[in-house]
């Protein structure tokens, strides 16, 4: 069903207040969900499972900057009042380690029994825009594709999303520029906005689906006024004005598509670690390995799925050597993929303005810095052409 | 059945933390001596028989005349030759004497120093003979050395992957420490631990020694512009695996400021 016959069936938006809300992490597990939510560990907001509304990070915000995150209080409890943290619904979606068989040797032969270990029915709360618009990306590549990948698949398909749009971003987010936030448009069951203001605190919700509907049937809402609708739009519009950095994801696609022999890019890979955190906080980066691992008979093996990364010699290591032995081959073809081949090759750039890479790069490498600069450096060349 | 391969434990200068995973595999130690004959592990048995050796494992460094002979007897006694551990593989925390006057300590720490004999610097074994495989570590982890020695049996290459730490550190959902403000050479330094420092809230401190592709110059700088002291970057550079080239020459050059 059309979001637009949703709307048409009923108000457009609803109220739930901060106390009524509550009741929605237990309706979702009544019907059989794990929820999974923002909470507080080891001085960041993580993904985990959410038993109760207690458990989100109520009165936190975060500071965020290039290879620098700290959580602050904030006075007004608000439940959402802070930015994406290091991970992303891809831990859920697509798991760091996961059992694909084990293997087993005999006399009659060697017998594999394929994982059919049934994932949980997920339900996210508190996805963010940048989120959703990520997800899309890894349904493209993992969902969509001539070749499904079930793992994925199973942990996707009966998933329900609850987002809530971003009032604060961080000072890494550049979600506007690349349309992806800071407002959630698609892929949720149920967007929230939290509001708190002299009216009280209190969360603007949309519908996205009919499960969603069905959902915020159970809680205690009612239909929005316009003043709560404003008030909404006017805190999505803050947010926007708010954020700082941007990229040009339609100049990034050209820019770096010609520039694979910018200097830049040596002077990226004299700070660059190679550690590949960029990669796993990403949240469209979704390349795996796979180790086969045996106990000392042989008799018994196990197959498991890894998540890797373009910044290790492992993923480049063909018959020859391996291909990208080199920091600064490794992060331009990380940006390069990113930013430009992700576009002939999903039909969308792999990039969704969330920031992630740039906080929690431990260095600091800010991406729309270095598109300044390697723009820059195309149009000042070091050397003048030499024509013959 | 095949003819057991034999497997030889020998010890240099070490804390004998590293030999002792194996007898830390307790669930898989009885099927680890049935697959190979344990021909010489001194921690385990008096009992030594004769080489060849199908697979040596060497823990420890270099610091004697003694061992310099020693190593290179083990070397011709054995077909496979794998260090385990930080100081067979780097010389180890004793490297640091690498960077001091050894006959200095040996006067402050023993009453007749004159007994000592002992080498100016602590080596690694692949210094001194041809290394078949190192497997990083202080102390090494069991699981890994269980894996190599599954990989010489099946005369495969082991699955110790050569990465950082971080790699480890993100896919166990732990929050990087670093840019939470703590100084941690998880981001060039080799997985293989698990990333147990940074998943209890700690810096790495290096254990595994560098990983494929470390840049120490710009982890270091990023320290000292964080406000990080030059000294207690030498510090943190100059620990299990100081005798690295890169780490070695980083910690120098911060030393001078």
């Amino acid at each position: 069903m059309q979001l637009s016959a949703l709307v048409e069936e009923g108000p457009a938006a609803f109220v739930v207040q901060r106390e009524a809300l509550a009741a929605l992490p237990a309706v979702l597990r009544a019907r059989g969900y794990l929820v999974v939510g923002p909470v507080v560990r080891e001085g960041a907001v993580v993904l985990e499972e959410l038993r109760s509304l207690e458990d989100l990070p109520r009165g936190w915000a975060d500071d965020q900057a290039p290879g620098a995150y700290r959580l602050r209080r904030r006075e007004d409890g608000a439940l959402f009042g802070f930015a994406v943290g290091p991970q992303s619904p891809k831990c859920w979606f697509h798991p760091a380690d996961a059992l694909v068989f084990r293997a087993r040797r005999s006399r009659a032969g060697t017998e594999i029994a394929p994982n059919v270990e049934a994932p949980p029915k997920l339900a996210l709360f508190g996805a963010r825009a940048c989120d959703l618009a990520a997800i899309a990306v890894q349904d493209r590549v993992l969902r969509e594709g001539p070749a499904v990948d079930s793992i994925y698949d199973s942990r996707r398909r009966d998933c329900f999303v609850v987002a809530v749009n971003c009032t604060e971003p961080a000072r890494t987010c550049f979600c506007v520029s690349t349309g992806t936030g800071p407002c959630a448009t698609a892929g949720f069951d149920l967007a929230l906005t939290e509001l708190i203001d002299e009216v009280g605190h209190r969360f603007i919700v949309t519908v996205g689906s009919p499960a969603g509907r069905r959902i915020l049937a159970e809680l205690h809402a009612r239909p929005a006024g316009t003043s709560d609708v404003e008030s909404a739009h006017a805190a999505h519009a803050r947010a926007a004005s708010e954020m700082k950095r941007a990229i040009d994801p339609v100049e990034a696609r050209g820019l770096l598509a010609r520039n694979a022999e910018s200097p830049v890019w040596e002077e990226i890979a004299d700070r660059c670690l190679a550690c590949g955190n960029c990669t796993m906080v990403c949240p469209t980066c979704f390349c795996t390995t796979v180790d086969d691992v045996a106990d000392l008979t042989g008799d018994h093996a196990e197959r498991w799925r890894r998540w890797d990364s373009c910044f290790t010699f492992q993923f480049s290591h063909l018959n020859s050597g391996v291909v990208r032995a080199g920091t600064s081959a490794q992060y331009r073809h990380w940006l390069t993929h990113k930013l430009s081949g992700w576009n002939e090759q999903f039909g969308q750039s792999g990039c969704v303005g969330c920031g992630r890479c740039i906080t929690w790069c431990p260095v600091g490498i800010d991406l729309t810095e270095e598109l300044v600069r390697i723009r820059e450096r195309e149009d000042r060349p070091a050397r003048p052409e030499i024509h013959a | 059945m095949a003819r057991r391969p034999k497997l030889a434990v020998w010890k240099f200068t070490s804390c004998d933390g590293c030999q002792l995973s194996l007898l830390d595999l307790e669930d898989e130690l009885l099927e680890v001596a049935g697959q190979v004959k344990i021909a010489h592990f001194p921690e385990a048995t008096r009992r030594s028989l004769q080489g060849p050796y199908d697979l040596s494992l060497v823990e420890g460094s270099i610091t004697t005349e003694a061992e310099k002979a020693r190593i290179l007897e083990v070397r011709g006694a054995s077909r496979r030759l794998v260090t385990i551990g930080a100081c067979a593989t780097t010389g180890g925390i004793q490297a640091l004497r690498n960077f001091a006057d050894v006959s200095a300590f040996a006067e402050v720490v023993y009453a007749r120093p004159e007994t000592i004999s002992t080498l100016a610097d602590s080596t690694p074994i692949s210094d001194h003979v041809p290394v078949d495989f190192e497997l990083r570590g202080c102390p090494i982890n069991k699981r890994q050395l269980l894996e190599v020695i599954c990989a010489f049996l099946a005369r495969r290459p082991p699955v110790v992957p050569t990465y950082s730490v971080c790699v480890e550190c993100k896919r166990r959902g732990a929050v990087c420490v670093a840019v939470m403000g703590t100084p941690c050479l998880g981001p060039i330094t080799q997985a293989g631990c698990g990333a147990i420092c940074p998943a209890y809230t700690r810096g790495c401190y290096g254990c595994f020694g560098l990983d494929e592709s470390p840049n120490v110059a710009s982890l270091a700088r990023h320290w000292r512009g964080s406000g990080v002291p030059a000294d207690q970057v030498v510090r943190m550079l100059q620990t299990f695996n100081a005798g690295a080239a890169p780490l070695r020459e980083e910690s120098e050059r911060h030393g001078r400021d």
